[in-house]
């Protein structure tokens, strides 16, 4: 564990490194040096308003995730548990997957007009299918036995799934959640970007419109520090599971 | 019984039929969202008339080409010399998976500063979305490869150089090939992006104009358009990934 902490340490200091060496080449107008970012965020948390804009990006993410998450959970679980519906349906939603859905941004606008309602479809279209798709594979990938000890015990079909399919698949349900939330939390993001008047993507696109760049330095700080903050949680989590399973 | 691809075929076709007739029945009003059969005609009105469409779509696919370019033949030596420090590589795990959790473009503003508005700050961009895929896929594949391989490679007393030419390079290929394909993805999402925000030419800054000026044939054509030109792109590579494989455990 001690080690750990140590790695985490070179590594947080390498990149620090690497910022201010980045910062010597490239010049003062177009980054900001670490202390200075840092000193700028303190500053944007402490302002007023900026508490206010957390909670609207928050209360997005969080309409986008419960709709992406749950969603591709149910999905996911209806489809892989037909092999009929698995064969229709699963590459129609991995052609679904890879199209670049930023090209969407502005149809999403004209059904939604700008404001919560955006973003939170935004959101949810680029976390939902990573959530399916992770589903429907791990319910495909399991050891037939399961499914035939189910049939034996003539299990209802919720209780197949909240006996077998759940517990057998948790692991990699839990790695396509995980990806699903940072895609959600992107598109939320990206979302607030191009069609918001609060969040902190509302915030970022206008420190990038008036070329604010100390702003948008400690803003883009900002949203990594609670992206990967939250990745390593759930990551720790998803590490655990594997143990458990295997 | 028909087979998956019939029923498939059937469900897509339903699908952009009630569209269609949503679309003509006024359900959904012309400003926000046009017929497809209406979207297929602006697409092909685009491509045979507009006078820009070739210019931009020129200038779009050469910076994609670019940045494909650089995020692969970047990201691959990279992605070893992680995979080499095991150490190194467990400490950057967490940064490499949320990284795609950021919004990578919020520099792209800085990159117009660095570069210029034009070509080079798209292409780095682009190069920026795609490099980590790259870098990930390349950890994967290396640690696909059988570990009987690396024992071959030193009974038969090779080097490091040529144990990752003769042995690691070959057996990585298939899943090297995945990475590949997320990095053309992720770079044609990246140079569009850019496009999008601010550029003087590309087919990205024509949808911004069509947008902005309401111009729905054009916009869904646009959209039509590139959708179908990343489909496309996406079955060629998958193709080539599924033949790739196949020839892999055969042999």
């Amino acid at each position: 564990m001690k080690q750990r902490w140590s790695d985490y340490a070179l590594l947080v200091a390498g990149l620090l490194v690497l910022w201010q060496v980045a910062y010597y080449v490239v010049g003062a107008e177009a980054l900001t040096p670490p202390l200075e970012t840092a000193r700028r965020l303190a500053a944007l948390v402490a302002a007023d308003g900026f508490w206010s804009h957390a909670r609207a990006t928050g209360i997005a993410f969080l309409y986008a995730s419960v709709l992406a998450l749950g969603g591709g959970l149910v999905m996911g679980i209806a489809i892989g548990s037909s092999t009929m519906a698995h064969e229709i349906l699963s590459p129609i939603l991995g052609t679904l997957y890879s199209i670049p859905k930023i090209m969407l941004y502005p149809v999403i606008l004209l059904i939604f007009g700008l404001g919560l309602t955006a973003k939170v479809a935004f959101g949810a279209i680029h976390g939902f299918f990573p959530v399916v798709l992770f589903t429907i594979g791990a319910i495909r990938n399991l050891p037939p036995v399961m499914l035939r000890t189910g049939r034996v015990l003539q299990l209802s079909w919720p209780s197949l799934v909240g006996h077998i399919y759940l517990p057998a698949c948790l692991p990699e349900i839990f790695t396509g959640l995980r990806i699903g939330f940072s895609t959600t939390l992107l598109g939320t993001l990206i979302g607030e970007l191009f069609a918001s008047s609060e969040g902190l993507g509302f915030l970022l696109s206008r420190a990038m419109e008036s070329h604010n760049v100390p702003d948008i330095m400690a803003l883009t700080l900002l949203l990594f520090l609670i992206a990967t903050g939250a990745n390593t949680i759930i990551l720790a989590v998803e590490s655990r599971l594997q143990a458990h399973a295997t | 019984m028909k087979s998956p691809g019939f029923w498939r075929l059937v469900t897509v076709a339903a699908a952009v039929l009630a569209l269609e007739a949503l679309c003509r029945g006024g359900v959904i009003d012309p400003y926000t969202m046009i017929a497809p059969s209406q979207m297929a005609v602006a697409m092909l009105d685009i491509v045979r008339h507009a006078d820009w469409f070739w210019a931009d779509a020129r200038y779009t696919f050469q910076n994609v080409v670019a940045a494909i370019l650089l995020s692969t033949m970047l990201g691959f030596p990279i992605g070893l010399g992680i995979h080499a420090l095991p150490r190194l590589r467990r400490v950057l795990n967490p940064v490499l998976l949320s990284y795609y959790s950021v919004p990578t473009f919020v520099f792209y503003p800085l990159l117009i500063v660095i570069f210029g508005i034009g070509p080079a700050s798209l292409i780095v961009m682009g190069a920026m979305f795609g490099i980590v895929a790259m870098i990930c896929a390349t950890l994967a594949a290396i640690d696909r490869i059988p570990r009987v391989y690396n024992k071959v490679a030193r009974v038969a007393g090779m080097g490091a150089c040529e144990t990752a030419v003769r042995i690691q390079l070959p057996a990585a290929t298939p899943h090297l090939f995945t990475g590949l394909k997320l990095a053309v993805a992720y770079s044609v999402i990246g140079v569009i992006a850019g496009e999008f925000i601010l550029a003087t030419a590309g087919l990205g800054r024509q949808l911004t104009l069509a947008y902005n000026e309401f111009d729905s044939p054009k916009m869904y054509g646009l959209i039509l358009l590139i959708l179908i030109a990343v489909a496309a792109l996406n079955g060629v590579l998958q193709g080539l990934e599924a033949r790739l494989y196949r020839r892999w455990y055969r042999s």
